[in-house]
């Protein structure tokens, strides 16, 4: 029998604890065949953040290590600085790398950090119950807004992409959508790039995946994905925001 | 034999830390241990390694967890109000059982406090300081030669044990200038850092993660830690005593304080008064000998401290109550002189002011 499809071996064979419908589940897989595509499973760190994907140490096929909450480019720093030749990811949600880790994000940008991180973004604080995130758009209902974001409470939120792209540290940022396949396709296309820019050590590099919470958000897969097209990408333009390497637009 | 070179103490913290086999410092500038990373920024990549300055103490704290779980001799140093803004790193270097040491050149607090000597953080220091049940083992130099013999001791024991160690110092202490002797010492016999997350994978991918979800393996964990932390109190106890064979009035200080106490006991000595000194150098495990040996024969201990009474309470633990227990301070960057020091000794031992 012809062999059509095959789980990647970037992945290990625990199963994942994420909920029905989101998608952090395909944005591990696309992360975990970016490495192996590029062969760089045994030769890659990466490091989990706190919240929903706490446990991504224990999914992906590779050294790992554990950070606390919004510390993870800190960490990746100290693990790059340390292992020169070898590759280094964060994968962070919204609420760690937006809000508690603003900071750390920031200045590992700064510096040029040759590290590569990918930003899950889906407006909420998952793990912890749906509180409102920085990234929660204006008249968001969550858990601590009730009456929905009011910016004149609350603020607005916070555009990671757009604010990390001024800095010259940077060197590949881009925002993708997971909502269909193309613009998952285009999600996995931007993952490798932010890895080759490692690769050629060209400094700091992050994608930013547009994400659903159907538990949460309270609704169902489709709604979620649609909600992600309808309501979050005119908030949060897709597109590459910098770029050193040249390439893509 | 390398001669004696005359150097200041920041600057004796950091060549210690790099003959010690340190090549990684991540640290946050502030007073008074500036003139240790100063020194770094230059001698570290002399050595192949590198100092980074980070965004915070927060930031250099999380950078040390990830360079030593990269497997490298890592440290980082800061002064009191710095040291607090760790704890939540120290805590995850315990907790995912990371070697690291950490040289904390204390000012007086609490807050901001100010920039002058202080003894204040023993307790956040040897008490856990950051969440969660764990300990550090906590080294305090008194002089200069103690740091250099002292800090291999800090990594290799950080080593041994994967576990943060503490070198405790003060403000006099980096500040001031001694002729010290870097002498060439074998490291402790440690095995190689398998578990280290190098991304050069042997048989099975390397995870460092303190995050335990089910109760009954994280009870298992915090068994596993506790069973190591009664190794470190049972194999790294480090003190020093002084006259006290025959003392009946036994001075308790460490670090600077101790060698000003010093010269109280010579005089106390000089005016007919028996008194000696126990030091501790490990804070943390703290010393139960000297006070098991002492403490049915002795008139009474007098702990000195630049705080308000820290270790003194681990004192009056080892005494049992077998013997009275006096505490003399001072605080905010107040240095107690030998003559207030005699002064407490000759009022305990009933003389008149």
């Amino acid at each position: 029998m012809e062999l059509v499809f095959q789980k990647t071996t970037g992945l290990t064979d625990k199963p994942t604890g994420y909920c029905p419908g989101c998608t952090h589940g395909i944005i591990h897989r696309l992360v975990a065949e970016v490495m192996e595509e590029m062969g760089i499973l045994e030769d890659t760190v990466g490091v989990a953040s706190v919240g929903c994907s706490v446990l991504a140490y224990e999914y992906f096929n590779c050294d790992m290590t554990q950070a606390a909450h919004g510390r993870a480019p800190a960490v990746a720093t100290g693990l790059k600085r340390v292992l020169k030749d070898k590759f280094v990811f964060t994968y962070q949600g919204d609420g760690d790398l937006a809000s508690i880790g603003t900071a750390e994000v920031v200045h590992a940008a700064a510096r040029g950090e040759n590290i590569t991180v990918i930003f899950v973004n889906n407006a909420i604080y998952g793990m912890t119950g749906g509180q409102m995130a920085p990234t929660s758009l204006v008249g968001q209902v969550t858990a601590t807004s009730p009456f929905g974001r009011d910016k004149t409470v609350q603020g607005s939120p916070i555009r990671v992409s757009e604010l990390l792209a001024t800095l010259d540290g940077a060197a590949y940022i881009e925002r993708v959508s997971t909502h269909d396949v193309p613009n998952i396709n285009k999600a996995k296309r931007a993952i490798r790039k932010a890895f080759e820019t490692q690769k050629k050590g060209l400094g700091f590099s992050l994608v930013e995946l547009l994400s659903s919470c159907t538990t949460n958000w309270g609704l169902d897969p489709v709604e979620s994905l649609n909600w992600i097209k309808e309501q979050m990408v005119p908030v949060y333009p897709l597109g590459v925001y910098k770029d050193v390497g040249g390439g893509r637009k | 034999m390398m001669a004696k070179v005359l150097m200041k103490g920041n600057e004796v913290i950091a060549e210690a830390a790099v003959h010690a086999g340190c090549r990684y410092l991540f640290s946050y500038p502030i007073t008074p241990q500036s003139e240790l990373v100063a020194y770094m920024a230059k001698r570290l990549p002399e050595v192949g390694g590198l100092f980074l300055q980070a965004e915070s103490e927060i930031a250099a704290i999380n950078m040390v967890y990830g360079a030593s779980s990269a497997g490298a001799r890592v440290m980082t140093s800061s002064s009191s109000p710095g040291i607090s803004l760790k704890q939540e790193g120290i805590s995850y270097l315990a907790g995912s059982e990371l070697p690291a040491v950490i040289v904390n050149v204390m000012r007086g607090g609490p807050g901001l406090g100010g920039i002058q000597p202080g003894q204040a953080d023993y307790f956040q220091a040897t008490k856990g300081g950051g969440h969660g049940d764990y300990h550090a083992p906590v080294l305090a130099p008194a002089t200069l030669q103690e740091i250099v013999d002292l800090m291999q001791d800090a990594f290799d024991i950080a080593d041994r044990y994967r576990t943060p160690v503490y070198l405790l110092g003060d403000g006099m202490l980096g500040q001031m200038m001694e002729p010290v002797e870097f002498k060439e010492r074998a490291q402790m016999d440690l095995g190689p850092k398998d578990w280290a997350t190098t991304a050069t994978r042997g048989d099975e991918r390397k995870v460092t993660n303190s995050l335990f979800l089910d109760p009954q393996e994280l009870e298992e964990h915090n068994h596993r830690l506790q069973a190591k932390y009664k190794s470190i109190m049972e194999n790294e106890v480090r003190y020093d005593t002084y006259l006290t064979d025959d003392a009946d009035y036994i001075v308790v200080a460490f670090g600077t304080v101790s060698r000003i106490a010093r010269n109280a006991i010579k005089k106390a000595r000089d005016n007919g008064l028996k008194a000696g000194l126990i030091r501790p150098v490990s804070l943390w495990p703290f010393p139960e000998k000297p006070f098991i040996d002492t403490r049915d024969k002795v008139k009474a201990y007098l702990t000195v401290e630049m705080n308000a009474g820290q270790m003194v309470e681990d004192v009056r633990l080892q005494v049992e109550g077998r013997s009275p227990v006096y505490f003399y301070g001072r605080t905010g960057g107040m240095i107690p002189n030998s003559d207030e020091i005699y002064a407490q000794i000759f009022a305990i031992a009933g003389g008149d002011e």
